[in-house]
């Protein structure tokens, strides 16, 4: 299983994430470009995923719906702006549920021997709209305690005034 | 919950003083002179800061008691990372599929190119 580390430092609009994966970075970037792989693996398995666009070209639009198991649904879309086989995809990303809030992602794959390093940046347009996109994660299903909440809602606050 | 409301609700979220006095206010219920006190806040300043916050149903706000208390409500904070947003769990699942499909596809390549060199391997 792989391995993920998550840097959101305090006061940055951006999240890095890094991930090994056990496996040549060709096959990584198919995984990407794909329309048929990439609906497999793409969000967590209790959404049913619909790929309504993917053009993996530079200039190409992508539009992905999420739908949960009381039908709501989730939008996502953009552009890709590079697409460099296999080393790289640019793309712009937007959650229609907060229309107007428009990041830019970038997954870098470096190959590691047999493996693939796998960098995936995502520069939002402020610190606000990058917090509101970790905030909306603090919380998870309905057995989790306040404490945990609180500590979270804490750790946001404290590091904003520590800056 | 539909989408306007989503979005009502991480505009919401997005500020660090409103964040910070849901923070305080999942300790227990606070009137509006406690809130404003920790963020040096003026009074006008904090109600503004708690009608968003009401707007968006995140607090609730007591009518019974003169000091009306203001009261976090969870459900709100739940409904809104039900949807993807809960960024880590979102890619750390991803990732994980990520590991499958990629060892089903070397997996497919394997027999692929098996099959290429001695058509008469038995072995699967």
């Amino acid at each position: 299983m792989p391995k993920t580390e998550y840097v959101i430092e305090p006061g940055k609009q951006e999240i890095v994430t890094t991930t090994v994966l056990d496996a040549p970075r060709e096959l990584v970037f198919r995984a990407y470009t794909d329309p048929k792989l990439f609906a497999q693996w793409w969000g967590p398995r209790r959404y049913e995923i619909k790929i309504d666009t993917f053009d993996s070209r530079p200039g190409g639009e992508w539009r992905v719906v999420h739908r949960g198991d009381d039908g709501a649904e989730y939008g996502f879309r953009g552009v890709n702006h590079d697409v460099v086989a296999p080393e790289r995809i640019c793309a712009t990303f937007e959650f229609e549920g907060v229309p107007g809030h428009v990041a830019l992602q970038t997954a870098t794959f470096e190959p590691m021997g047999n493996k693939t390093k796998l960098v995936a940046q995502i520069v939002f347009q402020s610190v606000m709209d990058r917090d509101g996109m970790v905030a909306s994660g603090m919380q998870e299903g309905s057995n989790e305690s306040m404490e945990r909440l609180a500590e979270l809602l804490e750790k946001l606050s404290k590091e904003k005034a520590g800056r | 919950m539909p989408s306007d409301q989503l979005s009502t609700t991480f505009a919401a979220l997005a500020d660090p003083t409103r964040r910070a006095i849901l923070a305080r206010l999942s300790q227990g219920e606070a009137s509006v002179t406690e809130l404003a006190k920790p963020f040096d806040l003026s009074l006008p300043g904090v109600s503004k800061h708690l009608k968003v916050l009401q707007r968006a149903g995140l607090i609730t706000q007591g009518r019974s008691a003169q000091w009306r208390p203001c009261r976090l409500e969870v459900a709100r904070l739940k409904e809104a990372s039900e949807w993807v947003g809960e960024y880590q769990r979102f890619w750390d699942e991803s990732f994980q599929r990520l590991d499958e499909v990629l060892q089903d596809l070397i997996k497919e390549e394997k027999k692929k190119s098996d099959g290429k060199g001695s058509q008469d391997n038995a072995e699967d």
